[in-house]
């Protein structure tokens, strides 16, 4: 089995809230000062999904991340978890992709690694939450593909995934090669051994430059853009909360019921 | 590409009847197209429509587009993809609108990069500017930023999101066209196949029909807490639902998590317990007017959005809160 995973490094969707902030001369969100960016949390359960293949049956999982001065020892994570090799779209032409450009590059280094059955991604990204590179890929690539999958078991050739709906889920069969992008719902993703995060500080990742892939220029990061982002803002919640005082809580349990019946809720 | 006309709607047909979300879109559709002098098709697939086309009429459609076939009973990936993109090809509409559920999520970005057009998924609002473009409105970056998007090429697309438009009041007397279409889906290319469908449904009120939910957060700690909102929650006789890590850890299943990744809902009342209210939580509850919040940190991003605060531990305000609610209802 030859699994790829696709991981984003993002900034961490855990940061307080307060340190959110957006430039707006730039149209883009500043990193907050002193926290660390993560690998989006969707793609770790995606390679959390390929692992559980490569328990089960062995294999070799490469993971392709996309960007510009990404962070090693966030990048390397998924090896840290049990992924084989790492393989770094590194170059500050990515930058400024939109889901399009993105798909694009990411397709085209998957054309190059060549022998493939099962490509993963996570569902969406934290930042942008589209959730379309997955489908996008396997587009271009002409494969099917499995959006939101909670569970992945290969057998004979074939995949088979349970897909999440919002009142339970499908059973879907695909042949392979096919695209899986995954979901929360598949469960925690393991925690770097020890012995991982030893490997992994040793494997060197591979970069690739747009020119090793034969991409043209015009059709990644920001110029190949096809969405038109016009602003970036933060919403503004009114916060008029009126806070019920009492010299206990249980009172003030007490005394929130009254405040419902007042206002007619209850 | 300017020659392209009217604003298509694939509509979704839930258990026999038109989805709530089709007739909110096509309320969205209908203002648009007003503003432009254009109309509004709604496009409805499955192996029988039957009068769904003439509701999606009483909404506000101009014209219905209906494609009847065997294979589009349930919605699979390949079959949905080839006939909506023959129909698209057919009407070269301005504007392609559809549900950010769980048909659009799948079908909107493999739908997209088939047309070789971008799609902006999960919309909040939609305007058309003075350029006689749309902006489309999303929420990104967990709900924590919004971000206005315009499309280079036609149709403009996106994926709207449930409850952010009203639907218009059906009107049986409004007059329309029913256009039956032919879409010539190759059984033999659909090679994903759909094996079971396992619904996992919970006792007692759906949380999208709930009146009142009582939501609990990752303070509430256990599957044992959650029992303490379902009494709650019974008093109110509502459903209880969930912020994304109770779900995570088991405490309540899956089906029960209101978020941008979980359930949107829009209740009259919404009583989030123990719930710090990140945006990606509050994505899928923001449309409630009367949110309550119960937390003991005084400073939890919840407070911001409710309307009524109790700072305190959920575990003595929640039991003494059930017991005078009871009584006052009794």
């Amino acid at each position: 089995m030859n699994m790829i995973v696709c991981c984003k490094q993002v900034i961490d969707p855990e940061a307080p809230p307060a340190s959110f902030k957006i430039d707006a001369a730039s149209n883009q969100v500043m990193p907050p000062a002193n926290v660390p960016p993560v690998i989006n949390p969707f793609d770790e359960n995606a390679v959390e999904a390929a692992l559980k293949i490569k328990d089960q049956q062995g294999g070799k999982i490469t993971v392709i991340s996309l960007g510009n001065n990404l962070v090693r020892d966030v990048v390397k994570k998924p090896l840290s978890m049990g992924a084989d090799e790492l393989i770094l779209l590194e170059d500050p032409t990515f930058e400024g992709g939109d889901s399009w450009s993105t798909a694009y590059a990411l397709a085209a280094a998957i054309k190059k690694i060549g022998e493939f059955d099962l490509i993963f991604c996570g569902r969406q990204a934290s930042d942008w939450d589209a959730g379309q590179v997955g489908s996008g890929i396997a587009e271009m690539l002409g494969i099917p593909s499995v959006t939101l999958a909670r569970k992945v078991e290969v057998a004979d050739g074939t995949a088979k995934i349970e897909r999440v709906l919002p009142d339970g889920y499908q059973v879907i069969e695909t042949p392979l090669p096919a695209l899986v992008t995954v979901s929360n719902e598949l469960g925690e993703p393991r925690y770097a051994t020890l012995k991982g995060i030893m490997a992994a500080a040793k494997k060197q990742p591979t970069i690739w430059k747009p020119s090793d892939l034969g991409l043209d220029e015009s059709q990644i990061g920001t110029a190949g853009r096809k969405a038109n982002l016009l602003k970036l803002f933060q919403p503004v919640s009114e916060g008029k909360c009126e806070f019920i005082e009492a010299d206990s809580p249980a009172e003030a349990g007490t005394k929130l019921a009254e405040k419902m019946r007042e206002v007619k809720l209850v | 590409m300017a020659d392209n006309k009217g604003i298509a709607i694939i509509g979704e047909i839930t258990e026999g009847k038109l989805s709530p979300v089709t007739a909110e879109i096509i309320g969205a559709g209908r203002s648009i197209a007003d503003s432009l002098g254009d109309e509004v098709i709604c496009v409805l697939l499955g192996d029988q429509i039957g009068d769904n086309a003439k509701t999606a009429i009483s909404y506000g459609s101009d014209k219905v587009y209906t494609i009847e076939d065997a294979v589009l009973k349930d919605y699979q990936t390949e079959p949905y993809v080839a006939a909506v993109e023959q129909v698209v090809k057919e009407l070269a509409p301005r504007v392609l609108l559809m549900g950010q559920t769980a048909i659009g999520r799948d079908l909107a970005p493999r739908l997209s990069f088939k047309l070789g057009v971008p799609v902006a998924m999960d919309c909040l609002d939609l305007k058309i500017n003075d350029d006689k473009a749309l902006e489309m409105t999303r929420s990104v970056y967990g709900g924590n930023a919004r971000a206005i998007f315009t499309s280079g090429e036609y149709p403009q697309m996106a994926t709207v999101r449930q409850k952010a438009f009203a639907p218009l009041a059906a009107d049986d007397s409004r007059k329309g066209d029913i256009v039956s279409f032919k879409a010539n889906i190759d059984p033999a290319a659909i090679k994903v196949k759909v094996i079971d469908t396992v619904k996992e449904e919970v006792e007692g009120i759906k949380l999208e029909d709930a009146e009142v939910i009582v939501a609990g957060g990752r303070g509430i700690g256990s599957a044992e807490g959650f029992k303490q909102l379902e009494d709650l929650a019974k008093q109110l006789k509502g459903a209880v639902g969930a912020s994304r890590p109770p779900c995570d850890n088991g405490w309540i299943p899956d089906t029960q998590q209101v978020g941008l990744t979980g359930k949107i809902v829009a209740p009259d009342l919404y009583i989030a317990v123990a719930i710090s209210g990140a945006s990606q939580h509050l994505s899928g509850c923001s449309g409630c007017k009367n949110i309550i919040a119960i937390n003991k940190d005084a400073e939890a991003n919840i407070f911001k959005n409710a309307r009524f605060g109790v700072v305190g531990d959920w575990k003595q305000v929640v039991p003494a809160l059930t017991e005078k609610i009871k009584e006052l209802t009794n």
